[in-house]
């Protein structure tokens, strides 16, 4: 049995302290989970055992032995491999299938050998993915793989090395039921060949099921360290907070006002067919199904993203507008939360303060549009404030926010904005549960104030937790229109599935 | 990930960390101050002010097509037909004067017409055929090379010109149209091009969003901003300032040569790059694409004044751009 460990490891980047004094250790052929609110610490943590950071300070030992971790190929040749939660940064997208798993053999063990020899990749990356009883073409472009499978490629480049110890930092977020439970049996089997397996996530029963021991981080430090059966979820939330969560879903109001969102036989050119619906003021309405059921497109095409709508009606507050395009949805009062934060929500490289006042800008300009700076920054700070977006300050580049806070940024600027109808895709993906409480706090107060509010997830019970009534979505189609008082979790799983 | 790595050392090395900011934020302006007192201390006219005026009339053509460039870097666009467009309107405003017998007032209104048709052609092929920026702008500044040879018949345009038919030409270029070109309103009119569209980008509405559809178009298409019509609105001012070029270029010469705007292209592409770094701004700016085009300009002149043979100054040029680039960029990502 190996042991690693991370002896007062501490990190500072402009304005935070990351990480502060950390001790934390794991141990081959067990799973570890790594959990804790969103800014704890946990991916920086991880970033520094696997190299990422040189400017940590603090000691790495394997078996007592210190190792000197200070770039990504001094952790790999220690046996430390770690696949990153943004998968498409690790890719090489136009090539193929066994020349993204034979990546770090080629860069780093071709030696002298100039040329490659083809047949020999592939039938080495057809070994690796047998190993850990993966199917897939070696010859297929990782640009047409799904991001499951784009995951299952990285951890098979990880494995095709020398790999003692496996970090996954949040593996399970985007993917659907089946391909967790599939990336489940891929972590087992790498548990048995005794490999040590470090899991990031924000789902506590996952943890529960697979992890044999848990550390929990809070504001950069080590707060707890047990063995995952000798606790229960309650007890390790409150830990992470610092406090009990209470209930996690808030009282929601049960009258409504006018309808506000009406529409009709919405069709777009791929996946959604006939798909009608109606909002009222102040009600909350679930879109229910499975991952790649549709839902992500239909709130799409509800507001006018993906441009291929070909047939449909949309009325708000009665009338009945054209959405050809976003700048029209939200013209109408549409505003839309999307799914991909970092592709479609957010301007990385822009500050929090411009990211918050981009969807209205108009209200931060004077004459000749000319923009009010202070007023932008005032209002910034009322939101930070107001959301608990946890920051330096408000001129801090979104890019160095953790995960849980960017999405907090992404809902925050449409509050800026004043819609009638809001569209929330997965909101809470990625998302640590206290967060995830303010989040639904946030939307219920929303409806309260007469928004009428469409969210969109495959996890049911928050469809059952949050919403008013529900629509579920099957390929595509409204199979069927629920209220939620009057189902339950199997009900709606049993419709996601196809059955009827 | 690397990006993280770098520059963020903590306090033993805090020292050096802070040099490198420092260079990032102010190198091409350490630059440009190190080659004004090289060229002083080698020659000390260089630093007359008779010197220094020459210098300004001669970056200012450059900086006002740069500064089109620079606007169609922010929504993440490249025009590269700006040195085309330069020479168009050119042929189009002493043509007017010339062939015509035009006014001032029209002959203006005719190149920058010309020009527009440009950047109009030029928004909707990227706009609505998607055709990747850098690749129709290259097609496009062909097209209107061969435009602008095609209207001149290829011959060289000027006042008295002998014309096909074996009389003269008769119009004349209006004297309040040659002032243009001369010293003090050829640098005010770069000065007022500079200060306008700094403001534009950094203190409006419209700046900022054309900024945000660089950062990430897709979020700022489903924030709601009217990604294409900003894009339009971007090869439109590109065109434009290229043909205010083209324009002043005509009003220092007086004449129409052949490919006229052709050579400043890629000066005006280098002074909008070099002006990324200038204080850090770290993105396209009007005023770095000014300090871009000064060191630019300083170079072409010191060296002139240290007789470095004209066939050699590229080299040198080329080289020392490499060098303000490199103490900005050395040890940043
Ligand atoms: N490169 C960086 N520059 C500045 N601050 C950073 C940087 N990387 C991380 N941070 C800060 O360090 C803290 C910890 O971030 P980290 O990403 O480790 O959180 P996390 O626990 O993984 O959260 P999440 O669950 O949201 O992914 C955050 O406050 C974050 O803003
Ligand atoms: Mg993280």
């Amino acid at each position: 049995m190996t042991t690693l460990e991370m002896k007062n490891v501490s990190i500072e980047f402009p304005g935070v302290k990351a990480l502060n004094g950390v001790d934390f250790s794991v141990e081959s052929g067990k799973t570890h989970a790594l959990i804790g609110a969103n800014g704890a610490g946990k991916s920086t943590l991880m970033k520094v055992l696997s190299g990422a950071y040189d400017h940590y300070t603090g000691e790495i030992l394997m078996d007592g032995q210190a190792l000197s971790i200070r770039s990504p190929k001094s952790a790999m040749d220690s046996g430390i491999q770690i696949v990153y939660q943004e998968v498409d940064t690790a890719l090489i997208p136009y090539l193929t299938v066994a020349e993204n798993i034979m990546l770090m053999d080629t860069v780093h063990n071709m030696g002298k050998k100039q040329w490659v020899n083809w047949k020999q990749m592939h039938s080495k990356a057809a070994t690796i993915l047998s190993e850990i009883n993966l199917t897939l073409n070696t010859k297929k472009l990782v640009s047409e793989l799904t991001l499951a499978e784009k995951q299952m490629v990285l951890i098979a480049r990880a494995v095709s090395k020398e790999c003692k110890f496996l970090i996954l930092d949040e593996p399970t977020a985007p993917l659907s039921h089946t391909e967790t439970n599939e990336l489940f049996r891929i972590v087992l089997e790498l548990k048995r060949r005794n490999v040590g397996i470090i899991f990031i996530s924000h789902r506590l029963p996952e943890i529960f099921k697979i992890c044999d021991e848990i550390t929990i981080m809070r504001n950069g430090e080590v707060v707890e360290r047990q063995r995952v059966s000798d606790t229960t979820q309650n007890k390790v939330v409150e830990h992470m907070l610092g406090q009990e969560l209470g209930e996690q879903f808030p009282e929601r109001s049960i009258t409504f006002g006018n309808t506000v969102l009406e529409v009709k036989g919405l069709t777009d050119r791929e996946k959604i067919k006939g798909f009608s619906m109606q909002v009222r003021a102040g009600e909350i309405v679930g879109i229910a199904g499975l991952v790649g059921a549709g839902k992500t497109e239909f709130c799409k095409a509800l507001f006018g993203a993906e441009g291929k709508l070909v047939a449909g009606e949309i009325k708000v507050n009665g009338k009945r507008v054209s959405v050809k395009n976003p700048y029209e949805a939200v013209k109408n009062g549409l505003a839309l939360v999307p799914e991909e934060r970092r592709k479609e929500g957010i301007l990385v490289n822009e500050s929090v303060e411009s990211n918050l006042s981009v969807v209205n800008l108009g209200r931060f300009s004077k004459e000749l549009s000319f923009l009010d700076r202070k007023k932008e920054k005032l209002v910034a700070k009322a939101l930070i404030n107001r959301l608990g977006i946890k920051t330096p300050s408000e001129e801090t580049k979104v890019q160095n926010l953790s995960g849980g806070n960017q999405q907090k940024v992404a809902i925050g600027k449409w509050l800026v904005a004043e819609a009638d109808v809001y569209i929330f895709d997965e909101p809470t993906k990625g998302v640590d549960v206290g967060a995830k409480k303010d989040i639904f706090n946030l939307i219920v107060e929303l409806a309260s104030r007469g928004k009428a509010i469409i969210y969109a997830s495959s996890e049911a019970s928050e469809i059952m937790g949050i919403t008013n009534r529900v629509y579920i979505l099957y390929d595509g189609k409204s199979v069927k229109e629920l209220e939620t008082n009057s189902t339950n979790e199997e009900e709606l799983l049993f419709y996601s599935t196809g059955g009827r | 990930m690397e990006a993280n790595i770098s520059a963020k050392k903590k306090t033993p090395t805090k020292m050096s960390f802070d040099l490198f900011q420092f260079l990032y934020k102010y190198g091409t302006i350490i630059t440009i101050i190190a080659l004004i007192i090289l060229f002083s201390l080698a020659n000390p006219s260089f630093i007359q002010g008779n010197n220094i005026v020459n210098i300004l009339r001669s970056i200012s053509i450059v900086t006002i097509i740069a500064i089109g460039i620079t606007i169609s870097l922010t929504v993440n666009g490249f025009d590269l037909s700006v040195g085309s467009v330069a020479s168009l309107s050119n042929a189009v405003v002493i043509s007017m004067f010339v062939w015509f017998s035009q006014n001032t007032f029209v002959a203006i209104i005719s190149a920058m017409a010309a020009a527009l048709i440009v950047g109009i052609l030029n928004s909707i092929m990227i706009v609505k055929m998607r055709i990747p920026d850098m690749l129709l702008t290259l097609a496009t500044m062909f097209i209107i090379q061969g435009t602008a040879l095609t209207y001149t018949k290829g011959a060289t345009v000027s006042q008295n010109m002998v014309m096909p038919d074996g009389k003269m030409a008769e119009g004349l270029i209006s004297p309040f149209f040659s002032k243009i070109g001369q010293v003090p309103w050829i640098i005010l009119i770069m000065v007022v091009v500079v200060v306008v569209v700094h403001i534009f980008l950094t203190y409006t509405k419209h700046g900022r969003y054309m900024y945000v559809i660089g950062g990430n178009t897709e979020a700022a298409r489903l924030s709601g901003i009217p990604v294409n019509k900003y894009k339009v609105a971007a090869y439109l001012l590109s065109a434009l300032f290229a043909a205010i070029g083209g324009i002043v270029l005509a009003s220092r010469v007086m004449t129409s040569e052949i490919n006229s705007g052709a050579p400043y292209l890629m000066d005006s592409v280098a002074a909008a790059f070099i002006g990324f770094s200038v204080l850090g701004a770290g993105k396209p700016n009007a005023f770095g694409t000014f300090v871009g085009a000064v060191l630019i300009g300083i170079l072409a002149n010191g060296l002139v004044m240290m007789s470095v043979p004209y066939f050699a100054m590229d080299i040198v040029k080329g080289t020392v751009l490499a060098f303000a680039l490199a103490i900005t960029y050395y040890k940043q990502k």
